[in-house]
């Protein structure tokens, strides 16, 4: 077991390190990004709680993981009236394994009623009848629930080396339930495995799909954050993946998902989907405190930059 | 050496095993009272704290004020048109030169006193030079859409920012071969053109744009378009209407604000659902002040344009759509409800 070697936390203490741009090297200020809108609202409903321990999971996720712990019902509700006030268009949930909250599917409920919900699973506690249960939240909203099912291999070899043993499997099983139920799941895969990403790999994985009975095949292909699990098994970064002011060029920010998104956990409201075991990645405690720029300091900030990334679908 | 005994590779086969439990084990527990902050694990009671202290804490009153400035109406230098009684507005052409003579005569069979195109001229469709004297003919007043604005600017694709392959091997056949037939002059005038236009239609002001009010192309489709998200869209653009078009699925929303939004749908080809039609849609003032806004499915010659896209060459994916009024290309963007709904 890892000891604290945490030095107590100072806010300032990046600032300090960081007196001016410096050309050609790695130092000088972070840019800042400013909120253009809130279109995306991310709740982190599993906390970092998961029923798996993914050796690439950039924020580490394990049955006993408790950094951010389960939303309330009653929490999302709240948070869901200050979204609406803000005009927000679509929400995503994730975790950990959103299904652990015992609350979850009262809270898709409530979202559904008032805008668009992805759910973010790795699949496992799809069973037949929580899927039909799923299927008939989805009928009765105006608007469209997804479901993202992460897989990370085509084989249960590729897959499990990575997810755990048995889950592709288990996995599958849960797609074909879904399917069952009349409900068109997205495949998320890694780009852990180099394949995944080409035109080949997507088009395997679209054959899989049609396999598991499901004639309208999708597809989310996600880039690897080099951080949390994945700073261990991959690498971590180096010094020189930072964004300095002058990187992010006028007319790129919308590329960015942190002009348009906010993640909102049991600790507060955080800036994106990826930073959340990274306290500086707090912007407070409510929405409106979170309307505000951003330092893009963290070296996955690179990575969304220079990948483009974007968690949603 | 000598052989070892099959005994001591059963023990290490064992010893392996249990090593690997324990690190199953190690991995599945060793989060227990601690935090992940970053790659280090520290007492959960410290992140939290750490976490507590960072980022604004707005008073109630601080943060009523910053949402009510996030919702507050935006200056838009774009001038004022109208006042009309009734307006007729369609997007998406998509070259069907066909479809728009259609629309003119059927626009001013229906009493419209001004015509509006949301944009995406190109794509998918013959020939796109036919549709510029159609649009002079009938007085259109165009705004640009990211077609428009691809091909003004020479950029590399459509921007429509699909990912399947599929979608994108369609979607650049259709760039290229409508890039390579626009005159160079008619790029210019695409780049010309507003992004955006008030029109007032009776008391309402309406905007109108290509995609959304903050994106040229951002999809607005009715399964993912929510009413909160609409109300704050047109506090911000100060607005009593919003007209797109941009995602080829036309629908109407009455706001409990009362203000309406409309997707006009396009004319370029079929709205997936199985008629051969295209949509569009007129907008007029009534009696008691309210809109009253029509969709309108639009027949035309399209045996004609199927002909005319067989003789360019074009995939005849695209002469499918056009002949069965199913999509077979583009659809990764359609959300869940509307995928259902298609038949691919």
């Amino acid at each position: 077991m890892s000891e604290p070697n945490r030095a107590p936390y100072d806010p300032d203490s990046r600032a300090q390190s960081a007196p001016g741009a410096v050309p050609g090297t790695d130092s000088g200020p972070a840019p800042r990004v400013e909120l253009t809108s809130l279109d995306t609202l991310w709740f982190q409903v599993a906390g970092t709680v998961c029923n798996l321990a993914c050796t690439h999971c950039f924020v580490s996720c394990s049955p006993t993981n408790r950094t951010h712990d389960f939303l309330s019902l009653e929490t999302v509700r709240r948070t869901l009236d200050e979204a609406a006030g803000l005009g927000v268009k679509e929400y995503y949930f994730t975790g950990g394994e959103p299904f652990l909250n015992p609350e979850m599917e009262q809270i898709l409920e409530a979202t559904l009623a008032v805008g668009p919900a992805t759910v973010l699973t790795n699949g496992l506690l799809l069973d037949p009848e929580r899927c039909h249960r799923l299927a008939a939240l989805a009928a009765a909203s105006d608007y469209s629930l997804d479901v993202r099912v992460s897989l990370d291999g085509m084989t249960a070899e590729s897959n499990d080396a990575i997810r755990g043993e048995g889950v592709f499997e288990r996995a599958m099983a849960g797609i074909r339930h879904l399917a069952a139920a009349g409900i068109n799941p997205v495949l998320t895969v890694t780009e852990v495995h180099e394949e995944n990403a080409s035109p080949e790999g997507k088009e395997r994985f679209f054959g899989l799909l049609r396999e598991l009975g499901i004639d309208k095949p999708r597809l989310k292909v996600l880039p690897i954050f080099q951080i949390g699990n994945e700073a261990e098994r991959g690498g971590a970064y180096e010094s020189w993946q930072r964004l300095r002011e002058g990187d992010v060029p006028d007319g790129s920010w919308d590329h960015l998902q942190c002009s348009s998104c906010r993640m909102v956990t049991d600790q507060g409201v955080w800036v994106c989907p990826i930073l959340v075991n990274e306290p500086s990645g707090r912007m407070g405690a409510t929405l409106a405190d979170s309307l505000d720029t951003y330092p893009l300091e963290h070296p996955a900030c690179w990575t969304c930059h220079v990948y483009g990334v974007s968690c949603k679908t | 050496m000598a052989q070892r005994p099959p005994q001591s590779r059963e023990t290490e086969q064992r010893a392996r095993l249990e090593r690997q439990r324990a690190a199953a084990r190690e991995k599945l527990t060793r989060h227990r009272g601690m935090a992940t902050w970053g790659e280090t694990l520290v007492p959960l009671g410290e992140f939290r704290k750490a976490a507590e202290t960072v980022g604004r804490h707005l008073s109630p009153e601080e943060a009523a004020a910053e949402r009510a400035a996030y919702r507050a109406p935006r200056p838009d230098p774009a001038p004022v048109e109208g006042p009309y009684g009734k307006i007729a507005v369609f997007g998406g052409v998509y070259s069907n030169h066909l479809a728009l003579a259609a629309l003119l005569e059927d626009a001013g069979r229906r009493g419209a006193e001004a015509i509006y195109c949301l944009g995406d001229l190109g794509a998918f469709g013959p020939n796109p030079e036919k549709v510029r004297p159609l649009l002079d003919q009938g007085g259109v007043l165009t705004i640009q859409g990211n077609y428009e604005e691809s091909l003004a600017t020479g950029a590399e694709d459509c921007n429509c920012g699909y990912t399947d392959p599929r979608d994108n091997h369609f979607a650049d056949i259709s760039y290229r071969y409508t890039e390579a037939r626009c005159s160079e002059d008619f790029k210019a005038w695409m780049g010309s053109l507003p992004r955006r236009r008030r029109v007032r239609v009776g008391e309402r002001e309406l905007l109108l744009v290509h995609g959304s009010p903050r994106r040229i192309n951002e999809f607005l489709f009715e399964s993912a378009t929510p009413v909160p998200y609409l109300e704050v869209l047109l506090d911000q653009a100060g607005a009593d209407g919003l007209l797109v078009t941009h995602t080829g699925l036309h629908w109407h929303r009455k706001l409990p604000s009362g203000r309406d939004v409309v997707n006009v749908g396009v004319i370029g080809r079929p709205a997936n659902d199985g008629r051969t039609e295209v949509w569009y849609a007129t907008v007029a003032a009534d009696a008691d002040g309210e809109l009253s806004v029509d969709l309108l499915p639009l027949a035309y010659d399209w045996q004609g344009l199927a002909a005319e896209m067989r003789a360019e060459r074009l995939p005849e994916e695209f002469v499918q759509t056009i002949e069965t009024g199913w999509w077979t290309t583009c659809l990764e963007v359609l959300p869940t409800k509307e995928r259902a709904r298609s038949r691919f």
